[in-house]
């Protein structure tokens, strides 16, 4: 930092790198799990190097899926995946935005409450309300369907909060020009309010996207048909098999599937993302 | 705060709030109620009555062992994965802090982890751990270490802490870093001229100044242990062995959806919502109160 | 002895910039030097290579006869202080000044009674217990020098501590560290961007420029006679004016702005015969005669203020500035007769704007 100290840059250095080893090691395991033949497994410790069957392995997951998991193609449970995160980014976005807007520039009776009923949603995760909420999909013929995995989730508070108070910081005269410009409510938020929103949108879709694919509780609770399963949560259904060792190496391939999207989201939008993570908690 | 400037419409701002409102309702607020209503009651065997038996579910709950461990375990799990996950992502975060060649490439490598599900972070750690192919179990054992994680209760409460810390590090590393580079270099330089070598400047200095993100972190990861870990525990351990690493919330799940115990799984999902509602409390109190300097 | 010597100095940067070119310098003990220089020259860089907070690419820094050029900040025995302050923000007045004793493991009772005194002589004794947000901003700056007070270093060096404060408030500063270091007797290098900070300051200035010293000496030295005409425009406001010129008749003589002729004092500069060179004239060193030697001039500007008036005069295709006392009758548009005492001329050469002495007769 300050002085001219070379040791202390190496041991910072290195310490950086063990972390960064550290971290990485279990996904190269995994991998390498990926990428081995069910016999290998025989061997007593797991190879820490590559095997050949790669294609073998990778193809098998996403065509037939696995037997205990309900023999579902990967493919089929990549996509559920990513129209349940779709859905739950696009639509957390979208309410989101409009109660935002409507709360903070108007003026209407209930604004206060409407406002805390949407804060209480914030200590009301899924995990506390196990129960019921799945009645309530289930009376609703929700189950086993689209939007049973996305709607429920849609409503939270953190990104209206985001939002209201990006728009709180919006500056008065834009709203008065627009109205000397003759511009509606409708016109003002669409032509003005959004586009200046835009990188908070685009931040935050990063961080709802990652979110809704990893949903597991919920995908878990609301599909029985394996055609529904979401690929997070239909790992463990390939993980827990009873009395018998699990196929790792098809297990590894589903889970290395799993987890590249959002990774390559994270990485490749890493400052999109960070700067959502630390705005969400302002 | 508040605008100046507003919109005088009347129907248009309820249509706006509608669908958040409605689904908030809908699937928060009603399911939320019927859980606090089915604290109260118990059914019978078939769910053909019920009957109000008002705190009963609760007391039974306090007095029962299962679950007091549950709370227990819950609250040594999260002690564990607060602790070394925040120590871990400040050591990191420091060392970051002072390399300027290859910072960002240090920074993607440290923060993809993020992008994983906790369910996910299990099932690579239970690879790791597994007794028979396991490479950590295999080194375990050529230090004479017998792991098994699907028969003792300790290396199966290891496995999960493991798979929690490693996942929720780039986290508290992202926000490490970012409260020390907020920290002014002139501080920094100001301590040194004062005599302090950098050991010293770090913990006289550097750490009370990054405290309101220490704070903050507390509460996250302690949130993030109590509510997020549920689909580790479920592909990892599924609570055992024999309820060794059956948190709180997994409890919950468990009783109410294979034990089938509407009114004890109410009362428990009623208890976890005290728990968030404490631990927002303390987050939004702590936001108000945060330290600009 | 805490004199402070660079020697041949030079810092450049990966990236090819030279912040200092082999700068050499002596600041003499109990000496107080002004670094001053626009903003890029170097000032800042200089000052923190004395402290030790950058590294030198050549040459050696002594302090007090010590090689320093090797050894940490906390090592060369100096104090800083800086720009923003840089008070700890979570200590109190008293623990941000027994900071540094403490590290240095002084006894107790010992700091405690070095920060009271010193806390007496800056008029903080009050305010020991508070925090720096819950000070104004001269009252950190106070405690800023405080800190560096209180640990008797062998020298002070402060980087532009003024600028955060607002005009007043910097002018009564000004005094008050002037005082201080006087009073305290240590050395001190003070670095500013200020030029009247500067002259009011300094036992000694030194004027940076791109990495050089220009000039080093007196402030009434640099005043009289700047050694080159960057020196000359940067010392002295309203700022030195600047004219062409050409040398005629044997060196005896100078056209201004092909306007008027004057005659150089003593044998003028024989060499410059027929070559031109720039003319700088000092604001306050016009005057307003009908003369033989005077040429009128339309005014384009008049600012009164009041104990001054300055005068915006077209000379020729260049506009200057004329500083006269008092309130002066005179408006826009009036034609003035102007003139220049010739021993008040600054001649600076146009190749290397070096400053050209004229011959004694």
């Amino acid at each position: 930092m300050v002085e001219h100290r070379p040791w202390l840059t190496f041991i910072a250095h290195a310490v950086l790198i063990f972390g960064a080893f550290i971290l990485a090691f279990p996904l190269w395991v995994a991998f390498v799990a990926s990428t081995q033949s069910a016999v290998s497994f025989n061997q007593i410790p797991m190879s820490l190097l590559p095997g050949g069957h790669f294609i073998e392995n990778y193809s098998a997951v996403l065509t037939r899926g696995v037997a205990s998991a309900g023999a579902v193609p990967v493919v089929t449970m990549l996509m559920n995946s990513l129209i349940m995160a779709m859905m739950i980014a696009v639509g957390k976005i979208a309410i989101s935005l409009l109660s935002a807007y409507a709360i903070v520039y108007f003026r209407f009776p209930f604004r206060k409450t409407i406002f805390w009923l949407i804060f209480i949603t914030l200590m009301l995760p899924v995990e506390v309300r196990i129960l019921p909420t799945y009645g309530v999909v289930a009376s609703l013929g929700m189950l086993n369907s689209y939007a049973g995995l996305s709607i429920p989730l849609i409503a939270s508070a953190t990104a209206t909060f985001l939002f209201r108070q990006y728009f709180l910081t919006v500056p008065e005269e834009l709203l008065e020009a627009a109205r000397l410009d003759g511009a509606g409510p409708w016109r003002f938020f669409r032509d003005i309010l959004i586009p200046l929103s835009r990188t908070n949108i685009a931040a935050l879709f990063v961080i709802l996207f990652i979110y809704g694919w990893n949903q597991y509780l919920w995908p878990l609770l609301v599909t029985t048909d394996p055609n529904y399963y979401t690929i997070v949560m239909g790992i463990q259904r390939m993980v827990t098999v009873a009395d018998a060792t699990p196929q790792w190496q098809l297990v590894m391939a589903t889970v290395i599937l799993a987890l590249l999207p959002p990774v390559i989201v994270v990485v490749g939008m890493q400052r999109l993302f960070i700067r959502g993570l630390v705005e969400i908690e302002k | 705060m508040e605008k100046r400037v507003f919109f005088e419409h009347r129907l248009t701002p309820y249509l706006l709030v509608a669908a958040q409102l409605a689904i908030t309702l809908i699937f928060f607020i009603w399911p939320a109620a019927q859980a606090f209503y089915q604290s109260t009651i118990t059914q019978d065997a078939f769910g053909l009555s019920t009957t109000f038996v008002g705190l009963a579910n609760f007391e039974r709950l306090f007095s029962d062992s299962l679950y007091l461990h549950s709370i227990e375990i819950t609250l040594v799990f999260s002690a564990l994965v607060a602790a070394s996950s925040l120590s871990i992502a400040l050591l990191l975060a420091a060392m970051a802090d002072r390399v300027i060649r290859g910072s960002s490439v240090y920074k993607t490598l440290l923060i993809w982890p993020y992008a994983l599900a906790p369910a996910i972070s299990g099932v690579l750690w239970l690879l790791l751990f597994n007794p028979t192919i396991g490479i950590i179990a295999y080194a375990l054992r050529q230090v004479g270490y017998s792991w098994n994680n699907f028969l003792s209760g300790t290396d199966a409460m290891i496995l999960i802490v493991a798979a929690a810390t490693w996942k929720q590090v780039s986290y508290n590393f992202l926000f490490f870093l970012a409260g020390l580079q907020f920290i002014p270099r002139s501080l920094i330089e100001a301590a040194a001229i004062d005599g302090a070598s950098p050991f010293k400047r770090f913990w006289t200095i550097v750490f009370p100044l990054l405290s309101p993100t220490t704070f903050f972190l507390v509460v996250v990861n302690l949130v993030y242990a109590f509510f997020d870990t549920f689909g580790l525990v479920h592909t990892t351990t599924a609570g055992g062995p024999a309820h060794a690493t059956e948190i709180l919330v997994y409890k919950v799940y468990r009783d109410g959806f294979v034990g089938l115990d509407v009114g004890g799984s109410a009362a428990q999902s009623v208890v976890l919502m005290a728990i968030v509602v404490l631990l927002t409390a303390i987050q939004f109190r702590y936001v108000e109160r945060k330290v600009v300097y | 002895m805490a004199e402070i010597e660079l020697d041949g100095v030079t810092k450049a940067y990966p990236n090819g910039v030279v912040a200092l070119q082999k700068v050499d310098l002596k600041v003499a003990d109990r000496e107080f030097l002004v670094v001053v220089g626009p903003s890029g020259c170097g000032k800042s860089t200089l000052l923190r290579l004395i402290a030790g907070l950058e590294t030198l690419s050549g040459g050696h820094v002594l302090i007090g006869g010590r090689d320093v050029t090797r050894l940490e900040p906390a090592q060369r025995d100096i104090a800083m202080v800086f720009q923003n302050y840089a008070l700890y923000p979570h200590m109190n007045v008293y623990n941000n000044m027994a900071y540094g004793l403490r590290n240095r493991k002084t006894p107790k009772p010992e700091i405690d009674r070095r920060v009271r005194e010193t806390a007496c002589i800056l008029g903080l004794e009050t305010m020991l217990e508070r925090k720096p947000r819950q000070l104004s901003g001269g009252q950190r700056q106070r405690v800023a020098m405080g800190r560096a007070i209180v640990r008797s270093p062998a020298a002070f060096l402060f980087d532009e501590p003024l600028s955060n404060l607002d005009a007043k408030l910097r002018v009564q500063m000004r005094g008050e560290i002037k005082r201080l270091q006087r009073r305290l007797g240590t050395t001190g290098v003070y670095v500013t961007h200020d030029q009247a900070e500067a002259m009011t300051m300094g036992d000694q200035l030194a004027v940076l420029r791109d990495g050089r010293i220009e000039q080093k000496g007196s402030p009434l030295e640099i005043y009289r006679r700047p050694a080159t005409a960057f020196v000359g425009g940067f010392i002295g406001s309203p700022a030195m004016n600047f004219l062409d010129g050409r040398i005629e008749e044997g060196g005896r003589k100078l056209r201004v702005a092909e306007m008027f002729s004057i005659v150089l004092p003593g044998a003028g500069l024989p060499e410059q015969e027929g070559r031109n060179l720039t003319v700088g004239i000092r604001p306050e060193h016009f005057k307003i005669n009908g003369n033989a030697a005077s040429v009128e001039l339309p005014v384009e500007l008049v600012e009164p203020l009041g104990g001054q008036t300055l005068i915006e005069v077209l000379f020729g295709k260049k506009i200057v500035t004329v500083s006269l006392d008092g309130a002066i009758a005179i408006k826009s548009g009036d034609r003035i007769p102007l003139s220049v005492d010739p021993a008040q001329l600054h001649l600076f050469s146009l190749e290397n704007e070096v400053r050209l002495d004229c011959i004694a007769a």
